[in-house]
């Protein structure tokens, strides 16, 4: 630079305009400099003047920039020369004047300089900004074009956000990267600085790889960025690799880069809080896709007490997401520990993170019974009313639990009418609950003292309307009362702060921007939109919305049994100012009788069964048979084996004497009485019923289902048929076990023992349903908890008083149940589980 | 879209703009009364640092006692914002020669101008290395303290330079004598529970080096990491020595590090900078030896005394030495009265922090050292909530100690004129954030 330049650059001052017009004259006469950096200036700031006029004469020089070779603008120079011009551009540009004097400066300039084509090219992205059409009609996006291949790396990096962002603006499609500019984009990374690398990641995230194998070249390429010290360029990277990942099929290739880009996230914790906050921001979106990443790093979320809020806040989340059965103690401790902290936004969070992880991990939640005495005894200490009413919800709900419940609640009922509709609500619900748990005499007295207070001395029509209908309830049928007041409550799942799938994708697309910060798609938030013509108006956002929390979407939908969920009725009388039904306009009570009265009606009905059931399956074909086709299968009815068997003369004789023998088998299955079929003339039927004894002639060897049979009747050759044996018929009766025996045995039984099986094939779609089945043969539901996954404990009991302690894990409506049993009979399992398969199906 | 900022504000605490800069006239030039009123004036503040109001984002910073906002109407990229910020001080701080405040941008205003319209055009970040824009860039009054020449003598080919693709570093130095100056320093961070087990523990380090060489150098780094070691081992088919290798979670490095290359042959090969520059930073999780161990019991005595017991422990080398060592002990806001016995330093009261501070100035390896204080409360109804203790927290400075034990092995200069270069090697570990909750 020379030092007549930078006297410009030094002395912006704002003289008199003729003056400047004479300054700028001499100088354009006796500048022969061709600084190459002034020129860019000139460029530059031209790009700036928002006239449409100016920008017509803009175009001129640009085009020469670009191209590498640059003039005098003689005719800009001209034009300029009336003082109000003159004026405009000032008010139009800040600095106009040193600009506009190296504007005469640069003279005939001739050399390509790399830095006068880096500027020129985020002008074209400037002047389509003012007028599209006339960087489309000049040609200057090709040109832009060219520049992808430019020898210098700054000047393609520039080019390439050029090109960006001008695509951004325009449906026509611009900029469109092929695998040859990719390749070429990929090759200038290595050389361009840092921010460079960022436009170019940032633009190549949009490319769509063709199959896996292109996937994997790309991410083999980009991965070295992650060691960048500059975290745009490591989560421009990130967000690369993570969209090619999607194409990517080897599941081993896929743990490596998840192995590769989990230290470089770590290491953006140590950066810049602000940096920190957009990282964990981020990081909580990518731990959403591909929870494996970072499953292991937990410890590194853990909060520092100097931590800003915001990073505490952020951590705290990410810590519930990567909450599992492994480090749930590690994880609650140190819940706990910020439980105690000052902040009380974080405290509460953390309280809530507490809940949050009991919901997910069952296991956190085993032990939160007990926690009933302690919470009782801080009763009085309480002064918020959702405290009040939340505490007052668990009197309720463990009421036959909780041995002073009624005296814990009267004292509650004293000051009944002071308290907040919200405490009132519950207090309803649970004086109404230990009713029906304990109908004693106290509880007795204090329901009708709510009942009073709720009907009549109160003007709260939520509170009056749900009185009412406890009321009726409890007066025409307390049995319906406690199966519509005691009804199991729906599972609890933590989908707070769960993204949606497709809205993740869209985000993860835009990691490191600002979408990723707020969770939002970007048009929820940037309302410049050119091609479209009404600009949206977005000026009044309420200010709640804004806040960068993703509390705002879902806090309303945290966990914590909300008071007044507590019952459906509660709920529909809520609802009652709804619009009115369609429904006869019955008086109220009637309509109620109505509804328990169908309830009831519903009960009974039974499906008749008839005798026939299913259709036996057919163990000799009526082809092989010549003519006599046998159907049979072992059941089991009131403690006894059968076999069933039915019979059909397809052949033109006259059919009797028939005879049964059964061949030695695992369970040593034999028949216990005669076989009892009548004669059979042609085209006739019979059933039977042949009552089977076990253990009485049994094979050696490992077990097996298979049970091999002979019949035999006067007429024909005997006839040899094999049928399997349902390892379920040996299912006695008396398999149901209690819940704690059940954990001592499961406990009792040495790990060895435990034998697991899946059955792809099998779906269960509601718990009732499948249990009512089981239980039909003889397998005793006993408990059931919820992960992410249902999960079933059943037991049974085969013959000889085995037990089997049953496991089933599946997730509702899928396919795909996982069975493990525990048995000191390991070796029966294989038959357990065929039989178990064909159960569930 | 990697567009970092439509506007960049320099206000001060009160809120008023210092210095302001449009690059894009996609926000509006009141949109700062905006963040004003809704952000500095209310309790927002620092509740978050990325912001939306109307249909702007904002995303702040505080430097000192400036606030830096960049305002954006875009799905800008955050993290370039940030970054960008962050390097711009950096760059702020090499021209006004170390600090950055209200005066500083205050005397500096033009040159300020000058600055951000360089490094950003349009929102675009451009070059940000003081070491290139130092070339063209010149103010009076500031010296470039790297640079050996007069400021203003004319640099022909200064935009090859700025676009080059060794953009950070200038051809042509001299000097007289060549000379490398590499420190390592490391700060340990520590989290441990009361019960004395740890709960996290980590060494975050960097390699800082100050490069007085001539020519355009190639500089290769050799350290006792293990990937490298074996990488190197198995190039020259030949057993790794035996001898302590460590292995690092993560590295990142100076942008003038070749990364494709360390990607595949595991070594640190780059051409410096001029001047200082931090070359890398790692993290490592395993093996940290710890300085200190901290035992402290806080003993609640009714509700207006406690008595605190802590002991220092001193782990590393006996010849070495710690230096700078401060322990606060934090204890409760209503601390009437306070007594000490120290076996060495000196420990007071200081209300300001509620905490006791004790300052030893020069702590020797394997040495323990005992605190014991005597707290006096005064008593209050009010405060029925129990005191949260918060973590005892520490300061320190080993010099010539690595908490990771990381060690440089050779550093090889190759320059075309083949000149010899003297390398000096510093290593100092200090305390992070090294907390241990009573």
């Amino acid at each position: 630079m020379s030092g007549h330049d930078s006297k410009y650059f030094s002395t912006t001052k704002k003289g008199e305009i003729p003056e400047l017009k004479e300054e700028l004259n001499s100088q354009y006469k006796d500048s022969q400099d061709p600084n190459p950096l002034i020129r860019a200036l000139a460029v530059r700031t031209m790009g700036c003047i928002r006239v449409d006029k100016i920008t017509e004469y803009l175009c001129d020089p640009l085009q020469r920039c670009l191209k590498g070779w640059f003039l005098c603008m003689r005719q800009w120079t001209a034009e300029v020369e009336t003082v109000e011009h003159l004026m405009v551009l000032y008010s139009m540009a800040r600095c106009i004047w040193g600009w506009l004097g190296r504007q005469w400066i640069w003279g005939r300039g001739d050399d390509d300089d790399p830095y006068v084509r880096k500027t020129a090219s985020i002008c074209v992205a400037k002047l389509y900004d003012i007028n599209a059409e006339l960087v489309e009609d000049r040609g200057f996006l090709d040109t832009l074009k060219d520049l992808i291949s430019d020898n210098n790396p700054m000047v393609v990096a520039n080019a390439v956000a050029a090109l960006a962002e001008i695509q951004e603006n325009s449906n026509r499609p611009i900029f469109e990267i092929t695998s040859h500019t990719l390749s070429k984009l990929l090759t200038a990374l290595n050389e361009c600085t840092e921010w460079g690398q960022v436009f170019i990641l940032d633009a190549l995230s949009r490319y769509k790889a063709a199959d896996a194998r292109e996937a994997e070249n790309i991410v083999e390429r980009v991965t070295p960025r992650l060691q960048h010290a500059n975290c745009a360029v490591v989560l421009s990277a990130v967000k690369m690799i993570l969209q090619q990942m999607e194409l990517i099929t080897s599941t081993d290739v896929v743990r490596n880069l998840c192995k590769k880009m989990a230290p470089p996230l770590v290491t953006l914790l140590s950066s810049e809080p602000e940096i920190q906050y957009v990282a964990l921001r981020n990081i909580n979106l990518i731990v959403q896709r591909r929870p494996t990443i970072l499953a292991h790093e937990i410890k590194v979320f853990f909060c520092k007490y100097n931590d800003p809020i915001y990073v505490k806040m952020e951590k705290l989340e990410i810590m519930i997401k990567l909450a599992s059965d492994r480090n749930i103690d590690q994880v609650l401790l140190e819940f706990k520990e910020y439980a105690t902290e000052v902040d009380v936004d974080f405290v509460r969070k953390a309280v809530r993170a507490i809940g949050r992880c009991a919901i997910k991990l069952e296991r956190a939640a085993e032990r939160y019974e007990s926690i009933i005495a302690t919470l009782c005894e801080s009763l009085d200490t309480l002064d918020e009313p959702e405290a009040k009413a939340s505490m007052i919800w668990i009197i309720g709900e463990y009421a036959e639990r909780i041995d002073n419940a009624d005296e814990l609640l009267e004292s509650f009922l004293e000051s009944f009418p002071e308290e907040p509709a919200l405490v009132q609500l519950q207090l309803l619900t649970a004086t109404v609950k230990l009713f029906l748990k304990k109908p004693t005499e106290g509880p007795q007295q204090m329901i009708q003292v709510v009942l009073n207070h709720a009907t009549v001395e109160t003007d709260n029509p939520d509170l009056r309307d749900r009185a009412y209908i406890y009321w009726r309830l409890l007066s025409t049928d307390p049995e319906a009362a406690k199966d519509v007041v005691l009804a199991e409550k729906p599972v609890i799942s933590d989908d707070s702060n769960q993204l949606d799938p497709s809205l993740l994708d869209e985000l993860l697309a835009n990691i490191a921007t600002l979408s990723s910060v707020y969770h939002k798609p970007p048009d929820a938030f940037v309302s410049r939109v050119k091609s479209s013509v009404s600009k949206p108006d977005d000026e009044d956002y309420p200010d709640g919305a804004e806040s960068g929390y993703s509390e705002s979407p879902a806090h309303t939908s945290d966990s914590v049994p909300a008071p007044g969920s507590s019952s459906s009725v509660s709920q529909a009388s809520t609802r009652q100012p709804a619009p009115t039904p369609p429904a006869p306009a019955a008086p109220v009570p009637d309509l109620l009788g109505d509804l328990i009265g169908l309830d009831n009606a519903l009960v009974p009905v039974d499906q008749p069964t008839t005798e026939s059931g299913p259709p036996l399956p057919i163990v000799l074909p009526s082809s092989t048979g010549q003519g006599l086709q046998i159907s049979a299968q072992l059941i089991r009815r009131d403690g006894q084996i059968f076999y069933s068997m039915l019979f059909e003369n397809n052949s033109q004789l006259t059919l009797d004497g028939f005879m049964i023998q059964f061949n030695k088998n695992t369970f040593g299955l034999a028949h216990a009485g005669q076989l009892q079929v009548p004669q059979l003339p042609p085209g006739s039927t019979a059933r039977t019923l042949l009552p089977m004894v076990s253990f009485q002639n049994l094979s050696p060897g490992p077990p097996t289902s298979v049970l091999q049979i002979a019949v035999k009747n006067s007429q024909q050759p005997v006839w040899y048929f094999n049928d399997k044996i349902p390892f379920n018929i040996f299912f006695s009766e008396d398999g149901r076990m209690e819940r704690a025996n059940f954990l001592e045995t499961w406990k009792s039984l040495p790990d060895s023992n435990e034998i697991a099986r899946e059955f792809p094939g099998a779906v269960i779609h509601n718990v009732d349903a499948t249990v009512e089945r089981l239980a039909a043969t003889n397998v005793f539901f006993i408990a059931k908890r919820r992960t992410n996954q249902e999960v079933l404990y059943l037991s049974a009991k085969a013959a000889r008083g085995i037990p089997f302690l049953i496991e089933l894990t599946t997730i509702f409506g899928t396919p795909g149940v996982k069975c493990a049993i525990k048995t000191p009979n390991p070796e029966m399992a294989p038959l357990f589980f065929e039989a178990m398969e064909s159960l569930l199906k | 879209m990697p567009v970092s900022a439509s506007a960049i504000y320099f206000l001060n605490l009160r809120g008023d703009v210092l210095i302001n800069r449009l690059y894009r006239d996609d926000v509006g030039g009141n949109m700062v009364d905006a963040f004003r009123t809704h952000i500095m004036q209310t309790k927002e503040m620092g509740t978050c640092p990325v912001r939306q109001i109307g249909g702007c984002s904002f995303f702040y910073m505080r430097i000192s006692n400036v606030y830096i906002v960049i305002v954006v109407s875009s799905n800008a990229n955050v993290a370039c914002a940030f970054k960008f910020v962050v390097e711009a001080v950096t760059l702020f701080k090499s021209y006004f020669g170390g600090a950055f405040d209200e005066d500083a941008i205050r005397n500096n205003f033009v040159l300020i101008y000058e600055l951000l319209d360089e490094i950003m055009d349009f929102g675009y970040p451009q070059n940000l290395s003081p070491e290139i824009l130092k070339l063209y860039i010149t103010q009076e009054g500031v010296r470039s303290p790297f640079s050996s020449k007069p400021a203003d003598k004319p640099v022909p080919n200064a935009t090859l330079q700025v676009t080059g693709a060794v953009g950070w570093r200038r051809e042509g130095l001299a000097y007289k004598k060549n000379e490398v100056f590499l420190d390592i320093v490391e700060s340990v961070n520590l989290l441990m529970s009361s019960k004395g087990s740890v709960l996290r523990c980590d060494v975050t380090g960097k390699i800082l080096m100050k490069c007085f060489l001539s020519g355009m150098p190639d500089l290769k780094l050799g350290l006792n990491d293990k990937i490298g070691l074996e990488k190197e081992s198995q190039l020259k088919s030949r057993p790794a020595k035996s001898g302590k290798t460590i292995e690092l979670d993560d590295v990142t490095f100076h942008q003038c590090v070749n990364l494709t290359r360390f990607n595949s042959e595991k070594t640190v090969s780059f051409v410096p900078p001029d001047g200082e520059f931090e070359l890398m930073k790692y993290r490592i999780t395993e093996g940290v030896n710890l300085p200190f161990r901290v035992l402290p019991t806080i003993k609640e005595l009714g509700r207006t005394r406690m008595e605190v017991n802590v002991k220092v422990k001193s782990v590393f080398g006996a010849k070495m030495f710690a230096l700078g060592v401060v322990i606060k002990i934090p204890v409760p806001k209503q601390t009437a009265k306070t007594s000490f016995q120290v076996t060495s330093g000196r420990a007071k009261y200081n209300a300001a922090i509620d905490c006791l501070v004790w300052k030893i100035r020069k702590f020797p390896g394997q040495t323990e050292t005992t605190m014991s204080a005597e707290v006096e409360l005064i008593s209050t109804m009010a405060e029925k909530k129990s005191w949260n203790r918060p973590p005892i927290q520490m300061e320190f400075q080993v010099p010539m100690f690595t908490a990771s034990g990381l060690r440089v092995r050779f550093l090889k200069v190759w320059e075309k004129s083949g000149y010899n270069t003297v390398e000096w090697v510093r290593y100092i570990t200090k305390a992070g954030s090294y907390e241990i909750r009573c």
